[in-house]
């Protein structure tokens, strides 16, 4: 344990997978039987922020998160002469060969400017294309191909550069090589360039920039055709161009495919060319056939919009990126394959960061409507839990529904969600009970409320308490209309009701018209406090009374919460003010208050650490400290230079142990944080290797063969052999007679000419069988461990058979009565058969 | 990859009374027959014997009505003042009833004239009944006696005056023929054993006891009286089972069904209230035109029939059971084909490849999902859909406003289609479920037909019926708004420390809505 490391703020998760098109491993194995997409054992590569990560592609796992660039990853590329390395390049400047089945860095090339996309083509030698921002040009970017040094050291510089092109696009989408690297487009605007290497021949075409009726021409993404002179481009409104004949300046042609409603965010060509993929805001995976628009194939709803589009090697899977950092696999023949989701990137996390008490996983909003359930431990989505349960139909400009509030109770049986419309005059407000199903593993919706709150509801909160079993939970919504709301689980009297409980209103409670603003119940809950605007009121939970009140003006309360444990006679609110304020219950009155502008708030559920995270000019600090003593226990000022937006304790499965004693605050739980670039950050005490050694074990080259129908069939009838064995009280011996007679073995293995005649083995072999059929169990577990002892050492006869009377010895300590069955005269004749197995061996 | 989502159509919880087995069951009866009779029918007794006739005591006479008679099959008309409580015998073969003038009369169905006159109470005689050995009769009056008369010799037995007013309800047990019980004004019920000379049981009701009634097994004594009906135990002693107040008049007639499950009660309030014998929950009710003095239901409830204090009797026949013959019989030819290999077990080693489930979507879905606005309007706007499901037909239009195509799907519609929406908007914009979503349509749909206004009458006049209608809804929410300010007035004063003890209004925020669409 490294205890006398600084406290580090660690990335988990949640970044961006946005940076370039994900690239499947080239795999040399092809397997081209029935069950060929599903076995195909390949890996998918994704830059994903300063990683590069590494999927399986058959099991959906990270595999490896290869670090080391400095900044932004922005474009991934197999070498094209070495299928088992991987070049990256970042806004750092430097391009990186990796050997991503071990996750070694093999060479670092230095470029010098910011490299915003990456290429590599098979006929260039030694040289890639990146793109890079022109020199004393804002906004303007340059495609290059830059030689790549060859030299001993692992970092080397690369400086040689030349140009290509002019005036590129900054995306790795405004780029693409033609058919092998014989000339590369570049789109730009309204401009399309084509330049031919080998005959040196720059040709532009551009499209009338008048915006048509609706239309507008600018391009989004160009692709070549592996194998024909062909360019298709995606364009702002939704058309796809095929471009022909650019090689002449006039006579080119191009013809039109419409589908899109919306920009086509990007294009890939099948292998053979004869199909073009196509995705856009809407969602949908659109499939052209030989570049005709009357025949299409449309895989739809697939959850966000695509960002990319890449295509496996082979042409038998291909994967899209979407903007909220999912990867699809989707089958050659369209079909929807699998799913690799990290922390789904929503617009706007409204819910804040919940822990779901019985997976310990964090929800928060997912894709649109959706609850996600996050597992922290495998930087994977659990499940994610349609809450709004309508068709999302991507348009921009629409008022979509979404979930802003979200609470467990204790136990996790019960979850409580709110969901409103976008339109801020009259939200079309929900509340939904949810019980969590045992056998049916998930939650099922008990209750829905229309309307539960005339305007927002700002807060929500159960009644935490375990020992009082389920009749004690309580729900408490607080909302702009001015109340708090006590919602109660009812019986139904009703036998033939399908459900047993339903949820219904108990209490409305408000306070001198003021808008109600938080709500917490005490550990014990026996109290609940609400905060109205600068007020907060503690009520009690039997009679609903209002207790005292509190307040520290001017500035409305911001957070509130009760501290636990030794410090639960204490209720610490904060101001948006900039005040944090410590009242004592028993007392009623103020009992420090400390000048912080917190925007977090959040009280460790098993300890009395509190942890506040404070924004002040242009960066965050977490302050930690229990609510009896002013002074915190821990500051770290400049968590990060992003503002934390949202906390959450996440308790440790066991306790960790810590030795310093100013880290004890997180030996319970682990503290883990949301900035507003939705990036999922934890505090940790140990360096940075030793959290990457478990996920960077060696990478297991799957030899394992694939699971073909075939060997599905044999395995299982193997299995079933087995089976009949031990059913019959047999124990299993592989093989049966053949193989585990030694003296057949031999027969089957010798090489025939150095066998004796068959007349003399004939009577070997029959006794051999005869014998091992009447005393079945005995003997052949005597084969058995022979064959062993026989492997061992076979050249000595004597030995053996010493050997294999201890070992009978033995068995008959073992095997007990059933080794007393066997007759003096069968022992006997049963090492003459050994002998007389040998004794041929022995011969040559 | 998700599938498209159909639309969710907000259930609502149906209000009112929910349907369950016993208001299905209780359902099925036809419209009731009326028969007008002289006067307030005091009893109705069905016939234990098949073809289950009943005996309708009214006035001077009784009536013996056949099952679905509508005139009398036999009257008798021999009684110079009032008859009451005609009654079977267990045989349905002799009908004892008594008179205003104290007698008890037997009389032979088949005959007229009374076979039997028993002679000893000295004022009139409201109940009568057999024993369980048909030998004897026992009788209460209202001269606070009850007797017992033996039917071959007619003499008297024995008489009892417990009593302490009016006796006027009476059963006999079933299973002791020696076992009857009496109900008095005196708020007691007396259990009497022939063998004995006194009462071996009396329990106090607490109200003048008009129907007594003791259950098939002779255990338990049901009792009504005041807005009463109490159950006691009679093993136990006479103790208080349970105590039913669910008539807000008093009971005066109970009445158990074939099976012993169902206890019904009639009552002056005109309702007939449904008991389940072991719940002791009302099951169901009916409602009746009058009050009601008598109930009777044949065995295997094949009718009720109920008298009223204004000489009416309500019969209601029930409907025979629906045969689904039809169904079954399409099948058939198909029958082969659709079992083959269904009844074939899956071995140990049999892979098993499941049949994916289709998804049935509805019509709208499927235009819904093809983005076809219009359509998926015109298909929510279908008679059917648009009458009975109403909430699927706002669904719809939720979901179009949703996507911001509701406006392109209700343009471009002739006259029509321009009516059939109207109508719809105008009767459903009232209900407080529709309302905000309906409000909205309806705003899009005058903002789109507002140029062509005056072009047709019958679209004119569902804009005129929609301003009515909203006008309408405006001036009960404003009454509602007054009455709720009085009743905040009235909790203030009551209640000085809870500060929001009411529900806040529901429809507050609906006035509010369609006050901005007033200007039509």
């Amino acid at each position: 344990m490294v205890a006398e490391d600084a406290l580090r703020v660690v990335r988990c998760g949640g970044s961006a997978l946005r940076g370039a098109r994900a690239v499947f491993s080239a795999d040399s194995k092809q397997v081209g039987l029935g069950a060929g997409a599903a076995a195909l054992g390949g890996y998918l590569l994704c830059a994903s922020g300063d990683f590069v990560k590494v999927y399986s592609v058959n099991t959906e796992e990270t595999l490896r998160l290869m670090g080391g660039h400095a900044d932004l990853v922005t474009g991934i590329q197999l070498n094209p002469h070495n299928h088992m390395q991987l070049y990256s390049s970042s806004l750092d400047g430097t391009i990186k060969l990796w050997d991503f089945m071990d996750g070694i860095l093999i060479k670092t090339f230095s470029v010098g400017s910011k490299l915003l996309a990456l290429y590599t083509v098979a006929s260039a030698e030694d040289s890639v294309f990146v793109v890079i921002p022109k020199k004393g040009e804002r906004d303007t970017f340059q495609l290059v191909s830059v030689k790549l040094t060859k030299g001993a050291g692992q970092d080397l510089e690369s400086k040689e550069l030349s140009v290509v092109l002019d005036g590129v696009g900054a995306s790795m989408k405004h780029i693409a090589f033609g058919r092998e690297g014989a000339y590369v487009g570049s789109v730009e605007g309204v401009n399309l360039q084509v330049y031919f290497f080998k005959q040196k021949l720059l040709n532009r075409f551009s499209l009338s920039t008048v915006k048509t009726k609706g239309g507008d021409n600018r391009f989004s993404c160009v692709m070549c055709h592996p194998t024909e002179d062909c360019i298709a481009t995606g364009h702002a409104d939704g058309k796809i161009r095929l471009w022909r004949n650019f090689h002449h300046k006039k006579e080119y042609t191009y013809s039109t495919l419409h589908w899109h409603h919306d920009i086509v965010m990007d294009l890939a060509f099948s292998v053979e060319g004869t199909r073009l993929l196509s995705g856009g805001v809407e969602s949908v995976l659109v499939q052209w056939h030989n570049e005709s628009s009357c025949q299409k194939d449309f895989l739809p709803r697939l959850g966000s919009p695509i960002e990319y589009i890449s295509m496996s090697s082979d042409g038998t899977l291909c994967c899209t990126l979407h903007t909220d950092n999912r990867i699809t696999i989707i089958n050659s023949n369209l079909r929807f394959s699998r799913s690799i989701q990290g922390l789904i990137k929503s617009r706007d996390v409204k819910t804040g960061l919940v822990v779901d008490p019985r997976t310990k996983a964090l929800v928060l909003n997912g894709e649109p409507g959706h609850l996600q359930f996050y597992s922290l431990q495998s930087d994977q989505q659990l499940f994610s839990l349609d809450i709004v349960q309508r068709q999302y139909i991507h348009e921009a400009g629409l008022k979509q529904s979404d979930l802003v509030k979200v609470a467990f109770s204790a136990q996790g049986t019960w979850l409580a969600t709110v969901e409103e419309s976008e339109e801020v005059t009259d939200p079309e407000l929900q509340l939904k009970l949810w019980f969590y199903h045992e056998e049916a593993q998930s939650f099922q919706l008990n209750t829905r409320i229309n309307t539960p709150h005339d305007n927002h509801i700002t807060d929500m909160c159960f009644r935490d308490m375990d020992e009082l079993g389920d009749d004690s939970i309580i729900l408490v919504t607080t909302g702009r209309d001015c109340v708090f709301k006590v919602w109660v689980m009812v019986e139904d009297t009703d036998p033939e009701a399908q459900q047993s409980v339903s949820w219904t209103c108990d209490f409305v409670g408000s306070y001198h018209n003021y808008q109600a603003t938080n709500c917490c119940f005490s550990e014990d809950g026996s109290l609940l406090a609400v905060s109205f605007e600068e007020t907060v009121t503690v009520w009690d939970s039997l009679t609903w009374d209002l207790k005292c009140t509190f307040c520290h003006p001017p500035g409305n309360i911001r957070k509130i919460c009760f501290g636990r444990l030794t410090c639960s006679k204490y209720l610490i609110g904060a101001t948006d003010y900039g005040f944090l304020c410590c009242w004592n219950l028993l007392t009623c009155a103020l009992e420090w208050s400390a000048h912080l502008n917190v925007v977090v708030l959040q009280p460790d559920p098993l300890s009395e650490h509190i942890a506040a995270v404070s924004w002040l000019s242009k960066e965050s600090s977490l302050f930690v400290f229990k609510p009896n003593e002013p002074r915190p226990v821990y500051i770290q000022r400049n968590l990060c230079k992003e503002k934390i937006l949202l906390a959450a304790f996440v308790p440790r499965d066991e306790p960790e142990m810590i030795s310093s004693e100013k880290y004890l605050w997180l030996r319970k739980s682990q503290l883990f944080f949301l900035t507003d670039t939705q990036e999922l950050m934890t505090l940790s005490t140990k360096s940075l290797e030793e959290r990457l050694t478990p996920s960077s074990k060696q990478l297991a080259v799957e030899e394992s063969l694939p699971v073909t129908p075939f060997s599905l069939l044999l395995g299982k009838h193997r299995r079933q052999q087995a089976q009949e064995d031990t059913d019959l009280g047999k124990p299993i011996v592989h093989n049966k007679q053949e193989q585990a007679s030694p003296a057949v073995k031999e027969l089957l293995h010798t090489p025939a000419h150095v066998l004796p005649s068959a007349s003399f083995l004939c009577t070997i072999f029959i006794n051999s069988l005869l014998i091992s059929k009447e005393n079945k169990s005995a003997e052949e577990v005597a084969d058995e461990v022979e064959m062993e002892s026989e492997k061992a050492e076979d050249d000595s006869d004597e030995e053996d058979v010493t050997a294999m009377e201890q070992e009978d010895t033995s068995h008959v300590e073992l095997l007990g009565e059933m080794t007393c069955k066997l007759s003096k005269s069968q022992e006997k004749e049963l090492r003459k058969i050994r002998k007389m197995d040998y004794s041929w061996i022995s011969a040559f | 990859m998700a599938a498209y989502k159909p639309v969710v159509v907000q259930a609502c919880p149906k209000l009112g009374e929910r349907i369950t087995q016993d208001t299905l069951y209780w359902r099925g009866y036809k419209t009731p027959v009326q028969i007008k009779e002289f006067g307030a029918v005091n009893k109705i007794d069905f016939s234990p014997a098949p073809p289950y006739n009943y005996a309708v005591t009214a006035s001077s006479r009784i009536h013996i009505y056949g099952r679905y008679s509508q005139e009398p099959i036999k009257t008798f008309s021999r009684f110079r003042e009032a008859a009451y409580c005609a009654t079977y015998r267990d045989d349905g073969r002799l009908l004892a009833a008594g008179s205003e003038e104290g007698s008890v009369c037997l009389f032979d169905v088949g005959g007229k004239a009374p076979l039997r006159q028993f002679e000893g109470h000295t004022k009139p005689v409201h109940v009568v009944g057999f024993l369980s050995d048909k030998y004897r009769i026992f009788s209460g009056g209202d001269d606070y006696s009850s007797a017992l008369w033996d039917i071959p010799s007619a003499s008297e037995i024995i008489s009892y005056s417990e009593h302490t007013d009016y006796v006027r309800c009476g059963c006999a047990s079933k299973v002791n023929a020696d076992v009857f019980i009496t109900g008095s004004y005196d708020h007691t019920v007396k259990l009497f054993d022939a063998r004995t000379k006194s009462s071996v049981l009396t329990i106090e009701h607490g109200h003048p006891v008009e129907s007594v009634l003791l259950f098939p097994s002779g255990g338990l004594l049901v009792s009504a009286g005041g807005r009463y009906v109490k159950v006691w135990d009679v093993l136990k002693g006479g103790q208080l089972l349970v105590s039913l107040k669910n008539h807000h008049k008093t009971v005066t007639c109970l009445c158990l069904n074939s099976s012993g499950q169902r206890l019904l009660s009639g009552s002056l309030d005109r309702h007939v209230k449904i008991y389940s014998t072991t719940s002791y929950k009302v099951v169901h009710s009916f409602n009746y035109a009058t009050s009601i003095l008598s109930l009777a239901l044949s065995p295997e409830d094949e009718t009720i029939v109920v008298g009223m204090t204004n000489g009416v009797l309500n019969v209601k026949h029930r409907k025979p059971e629906e045969k689904n013959e039809n169904s079954q019989k399409k099948r058939q030819p198909a029958y082969r084909t659709y079992m083959k290999g269904r009844t074939y077990m899956p071995k140990q080693e049999d892979f098993c490849v499941s049949k994916p489930v289709k998804r049935v979507l509805r019509k709208y879905d499927k235009l819904l999902r093809s983005f076809e606005s219009s359509k998926a309007l015109d298909a929510v706007l279908e008679p059917p859909i648009m009458l009975h499901t109403p909430e699927v037909t706002v669904a719809v239009m939720q979901e179009l406003h949703r996507r911001g195509t509701l406006r392109s799907a209700l343009a471009g519609r002739d006259e029509k289609q321009v009516n059939l929406l109207l109508t719809f908007v105008a009767r459903r914009v009232i209900e407080p479920r529709f309302t905000p979503v309906l409000v909205t349509v309806a705003d899009m749909i005058t903002d789109i037909y507002h140029p062509v206004v005056g072009q047709s009458a019958v679209v004119d006049k569902q804009f005129l019926k929609l301003k009515e209608a909203v006008g309408k809804e405006i001036d009960y929410q404003e009454e509602l708004l007054e009455v709720l300010g009085m009743m905040d007035a009235l909790f203030a004063t009551f209640t000085k420390k809870r500060d929001t003890s009411l529900e806040e209004n529901k429809s507050n925020g609906v006035t509010e809505i369609i006050e901005t669409n007033r200007s039509y």
